[in-house]
C-alpha cells in the first residue's frame, strides 16, 4: 500500500558545511592559532599579498599557508619559497574551498606549532561566500582593474567579510575607478567594514594591512588566553 | 559553480529525513532559494538527476520557490529590488538599507510514499 505524506523539514541547506566550519573554528581556537581566509576574483593579487605578508611576518611568526587551487601547486610553491609551511588543496574542479577540505588539510599538521594561518581560497567572486571555513577573520581582496561596481554586482561576497583590501592602487591613474561608488556598494551590506587600499607593486598601504593583522592577532590572543 | 556540493547537501538532508519517516520513495522536494544566494536551479536539477540515481529519491521532482531580493531604505523607506548595476537606494542614494528578503536558502518539505 502506498501512503502519501508530506514531511515539513525547514533545514538550512548549508548545515553540513556550517557544522564542519564550526569544528574547524573550535580546533583553531584551542590551538590558539589566529586564522584568515583570503577570497578574491582570479588574479586580484591574493598570492602576491600573501608573499608580502610572509616577508613581513615570518621573521617573527610561524606561518602556515593553506592554498586552494583547482589544479596546480604554483601558489603553494610561492608561499613555501617565501618562508611559510604550505599545504596545497587541489579542489579537483571545485570553484571554492569548503570546510571539509580545510579540515583535512589542517589534520596534516600540528596547529599549535603556528601563530598565523592564511587560507588562500580559490579565485572566484561568487561561490566562496556560501562556504564558511571556520577561520577567525574573512578577508576580501578587490583590485582596481576589476572595476568599482563589483560590490554592487556580487553583494553576497562582500557582505560577510571583516576587511576589504583594495589592491593595485598603482593602476588608479590608468583606470576609471570611482572609489566612492566602490565604498558605497560596500557600505550597503557591510556598513562597518574597513577598506585598506594598497599596492603590492609599490608597497604603498602595506603597512596599514600589516597593522590590521597585528591588531587582530592581539585581540585574538587576549580572547584565547 | 558550486551546485554539486549544494545538491549533495540537499540529498543528504532528504535521505536522512526520509529514512526517519520510513519512506520507500520520495516524490517531491520543496526548496526555498533567495536570489542573493546565487544558486542556479537548472544546475541543481542537472546534478540531482545524477546523484540521486539508485536511491529512494531517484526521480523526485525538485520544486523551487525563488525569493526575489528586496531592500528597504532606512532613510526614505523606499522598498526596492537592486537592479544589478547598483545596490544603493534608487530614490535618495542612501547606503543605509535593510535586507527584507533574498537570503533564504533552505529545504522546506518533502513528499514521500511509504
Ligand atoms: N600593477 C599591479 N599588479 C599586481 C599587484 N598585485 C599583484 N599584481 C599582479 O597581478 C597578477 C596576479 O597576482 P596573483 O597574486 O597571482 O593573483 P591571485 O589572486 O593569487 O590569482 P589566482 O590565485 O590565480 O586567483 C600578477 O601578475 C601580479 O604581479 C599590484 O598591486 N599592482
Ligand atoms: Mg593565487
Ligand atoms: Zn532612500
Amino acid at each position: 500500500m502506498n501512503e502519501q505524506q508530506k514531511i515539513t523539514i525547514v533545514q538550512n541547506i548549508m548545515n553540513a558545511n556550517d557544522g564542519l566550519a564550526e569544528q574547524n573554528r573550535q580546533n583553531l581556537l584551542s590551538a590558539r592559532l589566529f586564522s584568515i581566509n583570503i577570497m578574491a576574483s582570479p588574479g586580484a593579487g591574493k598570492t602576491t599579498l600573501i608573499e608580502k605578508t610572509l616577508h613581513a611576518f615570518t621573521p617573527s611568526h610561524r606561518v602556515l599557508v593553506v592554498d586552494g587551487d583547482i589544479a596546480t601547486t604554483y601558489d603553494a610553491d610561492r608561499a613555501a619559497a617565501a618562508g611559510a609551511k604550505a599545504i596545497q588543496i587541489n579542489t579537483g574542479g571545485d570553484c571554492h574551498l569548503d570546510a571539509m577540505m580545510v579540515s583535512r588539510a589542517l589534520s596534516q599538521t600540528t596547529l599549535s606549532e603556528y601563530d598565523l594561518l592564511i587560507v588562500e581560497n580559490v579565485g572566484n567572486l561568487v561561490c566562496p561566500a556560501n562556504f564558511e571555513l571556520g577561520t577567525y577573520k574573512n578577508v576580501l581582496v578587490a583590485s582596481v582593474p576589476e572595476g568599482d561596481d563589483k560590490p554592487h554586482k556580487y553583494p553576497g561576497m562582500y557582505r560577510g567579510v571583516d576587511v576589504v583590501v583594495l589592491n593595485k592602487i598603482d593602476l588608479l591613474p590608468y583606470v576609471d575607478f570611482d572609489s566612492e561608488f566602490f565604498s558605497k556598494g560596500l557600505q550597503v551590506l557591510n556598513p562597518n567594514v574597513e577598506i585598506i587600499p594598497l599596492s603590492c607593486r609599490t608597497n604603498e598601504g602595506l603597512e596599514k594591512w600589516f597593522g590590521w593583522l597585528n591588531k587582530e592577532m592581539d585581540i585574538f590572543k587576549k580572547e584565547t588566553s | 559553480m558550486h551546485e554539486l556540493a549544494v545538491t549533495q547537501s540537499i540529498l543528504d538532508i532528504v535521505l536522512q529525513n526520509a529514512s526517519q519517516a520510513q519512506a520507500t520513495k520520495i516524490t517531491n522536494i520543496y526548496l526555498v532559494i533567495g536570489d542573493l544566494s546565487s544558486i542556479v536551479d537548472d544546475s541543481v536539477q542537472f546534478y540531482w538527476d545524477i546523484i540521486s540515481k539508485d536511491s529512494i529519491a531517484e526521480g523526485a521532482q525538485l520544486q523551487f520557490r525563488r525569493i526575489t531580493t528586496q531592500f528597504e531604505c532606512l532613510d526614505c523607506h523606499e522598498v526596492y529590488q537592486p537592479d544589478g548595476d547598483s545596490i544603493i537606494c534608487p530614490h535618495c542614494g542612501s547606503t543605509r538599507i535593510k535586507v527584507l528578503s533574498g537570503e533564504e536558502f533552505y529545504l522546506e518539505a518533502i513528499d514521500i510514499e511509504k
